[in-house]
């Protein structure tokens, strides 16, 4: 078994630690050859083994970057079952907010504009440079986050940001009992419903909704569905599968666990679900209730942006 | 030869379709560059369909209904009307001109008005120019 981060926050790689006394049922049942967050296997370690050698990859992260995409090849090719584990690998995730910018706009902010930089040489990253004990290398920064599906084959997508812990051991356990597991390309460790399935707040069949609020702005009352206060919640759009856990803490649905089944852009359905319930036919009220919504793209794309349909800004 | 936009409609079944029919039985000519999708509601058009449009090549979205209060379906035009605010905004987070994404209600007695609007768009796309999205994300 394997695990890889590529553009990742570490997250996914910690809730695999999470799985706590499991791991050593774990380790019992399959040995972690690769796993940079724990163990100091080498790229080179890996590129020696044969084919297909590793039967499982929990590959989390998004494609960035030429290492990114190198080791997604390299683990494909080695890999017998590779998992994109997590919203970054699943969709792009929240490194995925970056195709809002292109790399010079990127590298602009970074290594130029940025309050805490001192750059007056306006030095930039190279891919390659020569010094005299040899040619240096960094990885190419690409324009474009890609999820793990745009660059290699992937047999399963485990949603989640980071996927909850149960999910994985019963993945895992379903991998290593031997029993059937689901056609390729299927998402697993999460359901066919939606997050308002699972939701145990108070809902009417009819949400009307006159004015949005954001979180801070409003006294949740910690029992009515949050769209029914006039909060974005995502939850019609999501799949459900983490416990509704967000909801659960009084904070509502990001959409971290991506769209439902057959939904190719899950922030599409939500501007189609949210234009249902605004409470108004008059043209000019619509447009200042629509107004409230601050940042459409940032809300309803938090984590899909680079698996959606326009996948970044065109500029 | 001059850019020739391609601008794709979606057309409800019981006002603006018929409209355009009327347009066509009527005779009158408008330009060619609109491509129409017969839809049963204005309603019916989710953002899914406008943003796929947008990838696929086109130039412009126009989405005709109903006037507000003649919906077949009462109020699938107004559902639609609040989709559009919302998608326009978001089409211009995304980099994509606000004039390209356009909502109308042509009643099934406007021909006329549909000819002239099919021939208004075209030209605003033309000055636009090409929407260059497929281009941009194959750059990508």
């Amino acid at each position: 078994m394997a695990i890889y981060w590529a553009s990742a926050c570490g997250g996914c790689c910690v809730s695999v630690l999470d799985v706590h006394e499991s791991l050593f049922t774990v380790t019992e049942r399959a040995d972690i050859i690769f796993w940079p967050i724990a163990l100091d296997t080498k790229y080179a370690d890996v590129k020696a083994l044969p084919n297909g050698y590793i039967d499982v990859t929990l590959f989390n992260g998004a494609i960035r970057n030429s290492e990114n995409e190198y080791m997604a090849m390299l683990l494909r090719e080695k890999s017998k079952i590779l998992v994109a584990y997590g919203s970054c690998a699943h969709m792009g995730g929240i490194p995925g907010l970056a195709n809002f910018f292109n790399r010079k706009e990127i590298f602009e902010r970074v290594y130029q504009t940025s309050e805490s930089t001192v750059n007056p040489e306006k030095i930039r990253p190279q891919p390659s440079f020569q010094v005299p004990e040899g040619n240096l290398h960094l990885p190419v920064f690409f324009n474009d986050v890609k999820p793990l599906d745009k660059v290699v084959c992937v047999d399963y997508y485990l949603p989640g940001c980071p996927p909850q812990t149960e999910r994985l051991i019963e993945v895992f356990l379903a991998i290593t009992n031997g029993s059937e597991l689901p056609g390729k390309k299927s998402v697993v460790g999460a359901r066919d419903k939606t997050q308002c399935d699972e939701c145990e707040r108070k809902k009417t069949e009819n949400k009307h909704i006159k004015k949005f609020y954001r979180p801070f702005e409003i006294q949740d009352d910690g029992e009515t569905c949050f769209l029914e206060q006039g909060v974005i919640c995502l939850g019609p759009a999501t799949r459900a599968g983490c416990g509704v856990r967000c909801i659960k803490g009084n904070a509502p649905c990001r959409g971290c666990y991506g769209p439902s089944p057959d939904v190719t852009d899950p922030g599409a359905k939500m501007m189609s679900a949210i234009g249902t319930m605004i409470d108004s036919n008059d043209p000019e009220e619509i447009s200042e209730i629509v107004e409230q919504v601050v940042d459409p793209a940032g809300t309803f794309y938090r984590f899909s942006l680079p698996g959606s349909i326009l996948r970044r800004k065109i500029i | 030869m001059q850019f020739q936009p391609t601008i794709v409609s979606f057309l409800c079944n019981w006002c603006s379709y018929t409209g355009a029919d009327l347009a066509g039985t009527s005779r009158m000519k408008y330009a060619h560059n609109i491509r129409i999708i017969r839809v049963m509601c204005s309603g019916r058009v989710e953002p899914t369909f406008v943003l796929r449009a947008f990838k696929e090549g086109a130039d412009g979205v126009l989405i005709c209904g109903c006037h507000p209060g003649d919906c077949h379906y009462h109020e699938g035009n107004y559902k639609c009307l609040r989709r559009f605010h919302l998608l326009k905004k978001y089409i211009q987070q995304m980099g994509i001109h606000p004039d390209r994404l356009r909502l109308e209600w042509i009643s099934a007695s406007e021909g006329k008005q549909f000819a002239e609007l099919a021939d208004e768009m075209t030209e605003a796309m033309i000055k636009l120019g090409p929407a260059k999205i497929n281009e941009v994300m194959q750059f990508a």
